[in-house]
């Protein structure tokens, strides 16, 4: 689509939707969000972007290729997944690690979880654009 | 000790990963080779454990049993799950002679892994919906490799199978969403204990009828199959191969499952529908074999013929009768992969799978009239192939309860099937090839022979020893009907004691 008002609208919008949806993911850790509707909101920024300047240079500003962003995501969330077997604890158990935790202090918690969830940010992100982009192309 | 339940599930999710990020160099199609012989070493080590202790349950992230998601393996899950690997790792190394480069960057051995690995979640989930899941990822993964080469026969039956498939899953969608309301539960072990507490049991027995054609579409049962054959026949020989082997046989292992361990209280009602479609589906499959005249059209048609034995066992619900569809489920997967794989090598051969094009394999490829004959007289029950005793369990169980007829119908199908591989042995091996070609084995490369012929000649090798030895599969096959019909087992594995 060849429109000046969206090409430059899309440059806004795209980075708020980018932004907004890291928001999602992280918020998702103890409220409603998380990885999967923050790839969905990340892939919107991207299929904008593809329908205001041509999915050319959309897969140019996404630089890898989605099929190994998906790929990539479902790599994480099985390492994500398979970490507790170093604690001998089942598949999927959270594992947290309290990064500068003292006394009194409670530090800033990492977890397997949140990896887990920054996978399936991916593969959500990954699997749609794939699909957009080929449809747009083939039109 | 959950970890061995898991890993014939992880072990192909890594492998499709490592595969897929490989997918331009040769290295990706041996990956897939590796993995899936990792796969049944996974496989095998779970079957050890569940022979010397018997069902054991995996709670995923420690979130206790009905809550969270459990992954229970007993005898037929443990089975199905080593069978699978043995069919998974014959067509990985198929694979590596057959598919194209191309296939392989657009992800072939991506979306083999990953159908496996759904494949081996349906099998070993012990949570309802988690089934479901495990049937779309498997959904996903199938429609992918149906279509991948992109020729229009290809794209209009994987149009129909998508079509029927998203229906039957929508529909187990909704029988789920039904059973929840009435249960509270969708653990599969609790719900066998909390089904037993709903007031209303006529509406249940309605909600087992949306299950029952919910999977009959995916297992192919008569009404229900005609996507099958309208979709079997277009994709590359490895993939129809899998499907062939493995897919319906998710559907009626779901079909057994659901109807011994949870809609087991109304028998008199569900099991005599399943013996009616049993019935049907045997005769409907064998008379549509027929009429085809195409190799891999004839054992579509044949796939849904079987599939009626194994519903046959499950309906009949003795516990010789599941004895017999449990030893049949075994057997079908290793000779109807076989046979697929098989009407590959011929496609290579003479050009075709067209029967009345092609001809002359017996007298210049003797060695592959050979490995056609082991799964062709199988399929069929001849002595003393594994599908002699599969059929013999399944005929003496209806005639144990004076099922004249449907031994009679079971019996007058088996000599079909006969009638079809004479079709195929006459006209693909007996009969010289109509344009004069001689369809020699060396007419393949070195390592293409070796890598289309060996997956071949181990599955006619494992058909034969059950064949020969039928003792301890049948044992086998004992045990797990005893255990399917006293799911009290399993749901102690689940749940733990309760008083």
């Amino acid at each position: 689509m060849n429109s000046i008002i969206l090409r430059v609208a899309t440059r806004y919008l795209a980075a708020i939707l980018l932004i907004f949806s890291l928001y999602m993911l992280l918020r998702g850790h103890n409220e409603p969000g998380g990885g999967f509707i923050g790839g969905l909101i990340g892939a919107t920024g991207f299929v904008l972007h593809a329908i205001a300047c041509g999915t050319k240079e959309a897969r140019a500003a996404l630089r890898l290729q989605p099929q190994t962003i998906a790929l990539s995501g479902l790599g994480l969330a099985l390492l994500a997944g398979m970490v507790p077997a170093l604690m001998g604890d089942a598949f999927l158990t959270g594992q947290w690690l309290f990064l500068g935790a003292a006394e009194g202090e409670k530090g800033l918690p990492i977890s397997t979880v949140l990896f887990f969830d920054i996978g399936v940010y991916l593969v959500v992100l990954g699997a749609i654009l794939t699909l957009v982009f080929a449809m747009e192309e083939e039109i | 000790m959950s970890w061995l339940v898991v890993a014939p599930i992880l072990v192909p999710f890594a492998t499709a990963i490592i595969a897929f990020l490989l997918r331009e160099r040769p290295l990706g199609r041996w990956i897939s080779v590796a993995g899936s012989a990792l796969a049944l070493l996974a496989a095998g080590l779970l079957m050890a454990q569940v022979l010397g202790q018997g069902v054991i349950a995996a709670q995923m992230g420690n979130w206790a049993a009905p809550f969270g998601i459990t992954f229970v393996a007993d005898n037929l899950s443990a089975v199905m799950v080593v069978i699978t690997a043995i069919a998974g790792l014959a067509v990985a190394i198929y694979a590596t002679a057959e598919i194209t480069p191309r296939m392989e960057y657009l992800g072939y051995h991506t979306l083999f892994q990953v159908l496996l690995a759904g494949v081996t979640g349906a099998f070993l989930t012990g949570d309802i919906f988690n089934l479901y899941v495990w049937f779309e990822v498997m959904l996903i993964a199938s429609f992918g490799l149906l279509i991948l080469g992109g020729r229009p026969e290809q794209i209009d039956g994987g149009i129909k199978y998508v079509t029927l498939n998203l229906i039957s899953t929508v529909l187990f969608l909704s029988a789920i969403g039904l059973l929840y309301g009435m249960t509270g539960t969708l653990n599969m072990a609790d719900l066998a204990v909390t089904v037993g507490q709903v007031e209303n049991q006529g509406l249940l027995t309605v909600v087992a009828m949306m299950f029952m054609v919910a999977f009959g579409v995916k297992a192919a049962v008569f009404p229900l199959f005609f996507w099958l054959p309208a979709s079997y026949h277009t994709p590359a020989f490895s993939v129809s191969a899998v499907f062939a082997g493995l897919l319906t046989k998710v559907g009626v292992y779901a079909l057994i499952r659901v109807f011994t361990l949870i809609f087991d209280r109304d028998i008199g009602y569900t099991h005599t529908v399943l013996l009616w479609v049993a019935g049907f589906t045997m005769v409907t499959g064998v008379l549509g074999a027929a009429a085809q005249m195409d190799f891999r059209k004839i054992l579509s048609f044949h796939i849904v013929s079987q599939i009626g034995y194994m519903v046959l066992g499950l309906a009949l619900f003795t516990p010789l009768a599941l004895t017999g569809a449990v030893f049949y489920l075994v057997h079908h997967i290793v000779v109807k992969a076989n046979l697929f794989l098989i009407a590959g090598v011929v496609q290579r051969l003479t050009g075709s799978t067209g029967l009345s094009r092609i001809g002359g394999l017996y007298t210049h490829a003797p060695l592959l009239a050979l490995l056609f004959l082991v799964p062709a007289f199988s399929l069929a029950g001849f002595p003393p192939l594994s599908g002699f005793w599969a059929k013999f369990l399944l005929i003496k169980a209806a005639l144990g309860v004076e099922g004249w007829f449907i031994a009679f119908l079971a019996l007058a199908v088996g000599l079909l099937t006969i009638y079809s591989m004479t079709k195929i042995w006459a006209e693909a091996f007996w009969k010289p090839h109509p344009d004069g070609i001689e369809p020699r084995i060396a007419m393949l490369g070195r390592a293409e022979r070796w890598r289309l012929l060996t997956p071949i000649a181990g599955l006619a090798a494992l058909t034969v020893t059950i064949g020969l030895f039928p003792e301890p599969f049948v044992q086998f096959a004992e045990a797990t009907a005893a255990q399917l019909l006293d799911p009290s087992s399993y749901v102690t594995a689940v749940l733990g004691e309760r008083p």
